[in-house]
């Protein structure tokens, strides 16, 4: 008996060495962790039960059966805690076979996702691999074919996350591509469809791995990825934190943590925010971090899109989601891909039951023949669709400019916002005084004094918040300092909300 | 007693003005431009007047606008502040045209006050000491020799006509006397045309002591002692501290005796301050004469107990001292320091924009010790580029001179602003200079000791266990919360080990375990797996505030904390550092992480702040050292030097002279 006991502690040992010394000395020489290394970083001490250690590949072709059997096949799978909540995750090996992807291999994935679906717990997946397994060809297909579906069968119901930290190229790009995040490490990760190789043959293009799909292009440029970090270490330490805001799946609401900020928390600086200038940015990111709890704030796409904010917060110790113009940034306005980094931000929240804050300073939608030509007619309409559909609990304030069609996108009491306030400083109308006066009165024109007239007359009357609260459309104007205490107040109030769609298959949101 | 009284200035001034005046039950009223509406001077005071736009010479310096603020209002008496109209006779006179009182000196005083050589000539005629010298045209070498002689070595031989050093020469002997004479001559007539000289007393290692008098309409004039301000920066204050560590009590009286004397001659009748330059051996020499309230008054109003700004008040309403110069004692020790807007690490560099935080420490007597802050601003307020980049003038005062300055220190340290740079890192770290401490003072003491600019302190070992132990308790708060989140598989509640490992930005690693212990947290110190050392650690700090305030071991301190990725940025007394707290197993990976490099920001050259490009000093392809000069950029009518932080060589230009640019716009990208 205890020989076997020690036999079984051998193979342990044997497995839990990966693909030896030496791979892993040259994987720390690339400044990068090994599978086992990321999952204590990303698990709670000690908590890590591992699947499948013993799993070998079966491939017999171009001499695979007479090399070195690794066990594992190049995925660590299994589950554990973070702070004390169970989240699944698979953690691909690149010491072992370069972490390719085989039948095998894929079968282990499979394992983890459908019992992270059926126990209806996070999963989040490490990056690190060069690809399908050559070798197994269409049986490696196949093995991403059933991943990606087990990906999208659990799409809404478990957050999924991915945390690319090495290569990640062909195939494996769309598993990531498909859950909720993708986080990438700086300088030691890529992802492309297809390599620098096969872009030089087809396009002869010279361009870096780096260039093409390091996590700065992905970060900034395409969006692919939502957030990338210095190394190994930070990126798993941050996805720990996000852990905490997220609720486990679609049906349990949002975590909760004790707070020692006081939902009464009046800030008197916020008064003074809005500039004199209405030219003039600010900073909607301080308006955030003095409205939630803590000034504790995780954000979504920092990089991208810069003149939207997304990202998650607490008040009172309850996780919400926060979608805000950025004024600092083209003034806020909505374009393309602020549309849609945001409307992807409100189908998350609104899938997970995340309440969703807005904060609205946005002058209109970008004009432009590279937005009309780039689509903005239906990327804008992926926010509207995204707020207009969303169930959660829907809080909006306006602090400056909410001007013509952005303001009904913009989280409006007409598409469904449950609590709309404006600040004092609000202007919501159909459009500036100077545009809006010169087509009332065309007629005026040329006569400097008739115009500026008018345009007083305009300011007066529409660039406040008062004639949409006069309809209604405008629940109550507060004052800033007391924002925090009106949207804690309002959530409260909302916690219940409860809202019957009609039946259908599925919506048809405009992709 | 007037009823209402008008404040002809704005910011911290006007506000320490206003809290004397509504104390006295007379009623306020504050100008303000447009730059200043929300201003907390108007907020403030009981009535406000609007007078112009941003710019001083369209607002607070038009005289006009101020005496028609006065008839609006019905204010009988203005307090100029400083600065603005506070030394202008022209002023003083016309308030008096308009039956207004001026809460200053009479104009005739102001005249004969600013004039830097009547205001001489006034002061030796009142037996004054001046610089000794000879002010008249010197023909020979052996002549300026035997003047120097007369004088006492050091001396300065100077051009009549000279400036910016050239035709200036110090002589420690007859025979440098002698040479330097000749130098000074042929300098001066080959670069001013002009080769008259003249011989002064030098002064080495000059030191900056003023004497505070007051005076009222009837001919009674006081001194309040002294105050020495010879921590400068180009000519600007920037601690001041009364007493001076450098008098005695006999030179005291001195120095005190003779400003009164000159303020009698000139027949002075408010708050005024006589300045002088002192040598290391106590000899001392009139500087000049400030017809006006100090900026540094509040360290002589904490160890004198007088409110000036009410005596002030007071004499202009003619009432007579009230005190006599036995009456004026001088207890314990005060020091104030200028917290000013401005980028220590960038050559204070000036800096605008809008306090996103302003966090004063608690003002108020605790035990012995007294804290007292002059702020024009608050949370949410703005500096702006049309005045002065003062923030706050932070005073304490304590028994002596080290509980002076360690008080000082841990309210600094207390002292929360973000949304712009400022020096508090500086005079934190100035606090903890062994010089200072000592109070061998000189006015080439920033220059002196900082000799290539301010960097921040290195920890020594107990403010390195200080700042471990702060990490560790807060990262300890953080985990203890994130046990209780909800949803936890139930039955094994998560536990966190206790063991951590603090790893600061400079590589060091600082192991600790940290224990709760009701109100107390125990934290010990290990080296590897050997108990060092165990504190005991309180503190009410919880996450979102940016001021970590503690007791350790019965010590009171606090520590400036704020949460970056995986981390805190720490600072303390001059030090500002990174810390990580780790697990055992997290430090051993996190051990194997490349180091990166100043992640894009160092990659290329920003501009600091709003500004005109005026000169771009390299050219592409150009390999620069760190500190070396990169471009010019103008802001605020000042030239600013940028330099290179690194050593590094110049990819690409992006910016080119005449160029406006924003903030943080690129002025070069490194390769």
């Amino acid at each position: 008996m205890k020989d076997i006991i020690e036999q079984l502690e051998t193979r342990r040992a044997n497995a839990r060495l990966g693909g030896g010394e030496r791979r892993t000395k040259a994987q720390h020489g690339r400044g990068k962790l090994t599978a086992r290394e990321r999952i204590d970083l990303l698990l709670d001490d000690g908590s890590f039960e591992e699947f499948d250690m013993f799993v070998e590949h079966r491939c017999v072709d171009f001499g695979m059966d007479k090399a070195e059997k690794i066990p594992g096949d190049g995925v660590v799978t299994g589950w554990g805690t973070v702070n004390g909540r169970t989240v699944f995750v698979f953690s691909k090996d690149f010491t072992v076979l370069g972490g390719s992807l085989s039948d095998t291999h894929a079968a282990k994935i499979v394992k983890v996702q459908e019992m992270a679906l059926k126990v209806r717990a996070p999963i989040i997946g490490l990056f690190d691999a060069g690809g399908a397994r050559i070798q197994e060809g269409v049986a490696a297909l196949g093995g991403y074919g059933e991943v990606f579906l087990r990906n999208v069968r659990a799409s809404g119901v478990i957050p999924q996350i991915s945390v690319i930290m090495g290569p990640c190229a062909g195939g494996d790009v769309y598993s990531p591509a498909m859950t909720d995040f993708i986080f990438m490490v700086r300088d030691t990760s890529y992802m492309f469809v297809t390599g620098p190789e096969v872009v030089k043959t087809v396009t002869n293009e010279t361009v870096t791995s780096e260039e093409l799909g390091g996590a700065k292009v992905h970060s900034s440029k395409s969006s692919v990825a939502d957030g990338a970090f210095d190394t190994d270490v930070d990126a798993l330490l941050q996805v720990r934190r996000l852990i905490d805001f997220l609720p486990a799946n679609c049906e349990d609401g949002v975590p909760e943590v004790p707070s020692f900020d006081d939902a009464n928390r009046v800030d008197t600086s916020l008064d003074t925010l809005i500039p004199d200038n209405p030219n003039k940015p600010y900073d909607m990111r301080e308006l955030i971090t003095k409205v939630i709890d803590e000034a504790d704030f995780f954000e979504i796409g920092t990089d991208f899109a810069r003149n939207i904010i997304t990202g998650f917060a607490r008040l009172e110790g309850r996780s919400v989601g926060i979608v805000a113009n950025q004024p600092m940034v083209l003034a806020g306005v909505l374009d393309s891909d602020a549309s849609r980094k945001a409307a992807r931000f409100v189908r998350f929240c609104d899938a997970f039951n995340i309440p969703i804050v807005t904060f609205v300073d946005v002058p209109g939608f970008l004009p432009g023949v590279a937005q009309e030509h780039g689509g903005i007619i239906k990327h804008g309409a992926k926010l509207l669709f995204a707020f207009s559909q969303a169930t959660v609990p829907l809080v909006t304030v306006i602090t400056r400019k909410a001007f013509g069609g952005a303001y009904v996108v913009m989280s409006s009491k007409h598409i469904g916002s449950d609590m709309n306030y404006a600040w004092p400083t609000a202007q919501i109308a159909v459009m500036g005084a100077k545009g809006a006066v010169e087509i009332i009165f065309r007629a005026d024109t040329g006569d400097a004094d008739a115009i500026s007239e008018r345009t007083r007359e305009y300011e007066a009357r529409f660039l406040s918040p008062f004639v949409a609260a006069e309809r209604g459309y405008i629940d109550e104007v507060i004052q800033p300092h007391s924002t925090r205490r009106r949207i804690t107040r309002a959530l409260a109030m909302l916690r219940n909300k409860h809202v019957e769609r009609p039946k259908r298959k599925h919506d048809n949101i405009p992709l | 007693m007037f009823k209402t009284i008008l404040i002809a200035n704005r910011g911290e001034i006007a506000c320490r003005v206003i809290k004397t005046a509504r104390r006295m039950g007379i009623r306020t009223v504050a100008v303000y431009s447009d730059a200043d509406r929300d201003a907390l001077h108007v907020a403030m005071a009981d009535t406000a007047v609007h007078i112009g736009p941003a710019q001083a010479s369209e607002s607070y310096l038009v005289i006009d606008k101020i005496i028609d603020a006065c008839k609006r209002t019905g204010a009988e008496a203005v307090h100029p502040g400083y600065g603005f109209l506070s030394e202008r006779e022209a002023f003083a006179r016309a308030l008096s045209d308009n039956a207004i009182t001026f809460i200053g000196p009479n104009a005739h005083a102001i005249a004969a006050m600013g004039d830097k050589i009547e205001s001489k000539k006034a002061a030796a005629a009142a037996g004054v000491s001046t610089v000794p010298g000879h002010l008249g045209v010197i023909e020979t070498a052996e002549e300026a020799s035997r003047i120097a002689d007369q004088i006492g070595y050091p001396v300065m031989i100077k051009a009549s006509a000279g400036g910016g050093g050239k035709g200036m020469r110090i002589a420690y002997n007859a025979t440098e006397a002698r040479e330097g004479f000749q130098l000074a001559r042929s300098e001066a007539k080959s670069s001013f045309g002009d080769d008259r000289v003249f011989v002064e007393k030098f002064i080495v290692d000059p030191r900056h002591i003023e004497i505070q008098v007051l005076g009222d309409k009837h001919g009674n004039v006081i001194h309040l002692g002294e105050r020495e301000c010879s921590i400068q920066r180009r000519n600007q204050k920037v601690v001041e501290e009364a007493p001076s560590p450098l008098l005695d009590e006999e030179t005291r009286a001195r120095m005190g005796a003779q400003a009164v004397a000159l303020a009698k001659a000139v027949g002075y009748d408010s708050a005024g301050t006589v300045e002088f330059v002192a040598g290391q051996d106590k000899s001392f020499y009139f500087l000049e004469m400030n017809t006006r309230l100090q900026v540094e008054h509040p360290v002589t109003e904490m160890v004198t107990g007088l409110d000036l700004v009410e005596m002030m008040i007071r004499v202009a309403a003619g009432e007579p001292l009230g005190i006599a110069q036995k009456d004026v004692t001088l207890s314990g020790w005060a020091v104030e320091s200028r917290v000013y807007a401005e980028d220590p690490y960038r050559n204070f560099l000036p800096s605008i924009g809008r306090l996103t935080t302003y966090r004063p420490p608690a003002e108020g007597r605790f035990g012995e010790t007294t804290v007292r802050n002059d702020t024009g601003v608050e949370e949410g307020g703005e500096i702006s580029l049309f005045y002065d980049p003062m923030i706050a003038k932070l005073v304490t005062h304590a028994p002596t001179r080290i509980a002076a300055i360690d008080a000082q220190a841990r309210a600094l340290d207390a002292f929360a602003i973000e949304g712009i740079q400022h020096n508090i890192p500086f005079l934190s770290s100035l606090m903890q200079h062994e010089r200072w401490r000592d109070g061998r003072l000189s006015t080439g003491f920033i220059r002196e000791e900082y000799p290539d600019g301010f960097v921040a302190r290195t920890p020594d070992d107990t403010e390195r266990d200080t700042l471990a132990a702060v990490a560790a308790f807060a990262d300890n708060v953080s985990n203890e919360r994130r046990k209780r989140i909800s949803g936890q598989l139930r039955g094994r509640g998560y536990a966190f080990p206790p063991r951590r490992i603090v790893r600061f930005s400079d590589g060091v690693d600082v192991h600790v375990r940290v224990a709760n212990a009701g109100r107390e947290t125990a934290i010990t110190f290990y080296n590897d797996d050997t108990e060092r050392r165990t504190v005991s650690l309180r503190s009410n700090w919880v996450p979102g505030q940016p001021v970590f305030a503690g007791v350790i071991d019965g010590a009171a301190f606090n520590t400036q904390l704020k949460p970056i990725t995986n981390g805190y940025r720490l600072a303390l007394s001059g030090i500002a550092i990174k810390a990580s707290v780790y697990t055992a197993r997290e430090a051993e990976l996190e051990k194997l992480m490349p180091v990166k490099i100043g992640a894009g920001a160092s990659k290329s050259l920003l501009c600091p702040m709003p500004g005109l490009v005026k000169a771009i000093e390299v050219v592409e392809g150009q390999a620069v050292k760190a500190g070396e000069v990169l471009a010019i950029v103008e802001a605020m009518k000042m030239e600013n030097q940028l330099r290179a932080d690194r050593d590094a060589v110049v990819k690409s230009i992006k910016a080119k002279a005449g160029d406006t640019l924003a903030v943080d716009a690129v002025i070069l990208e490194f390769a």
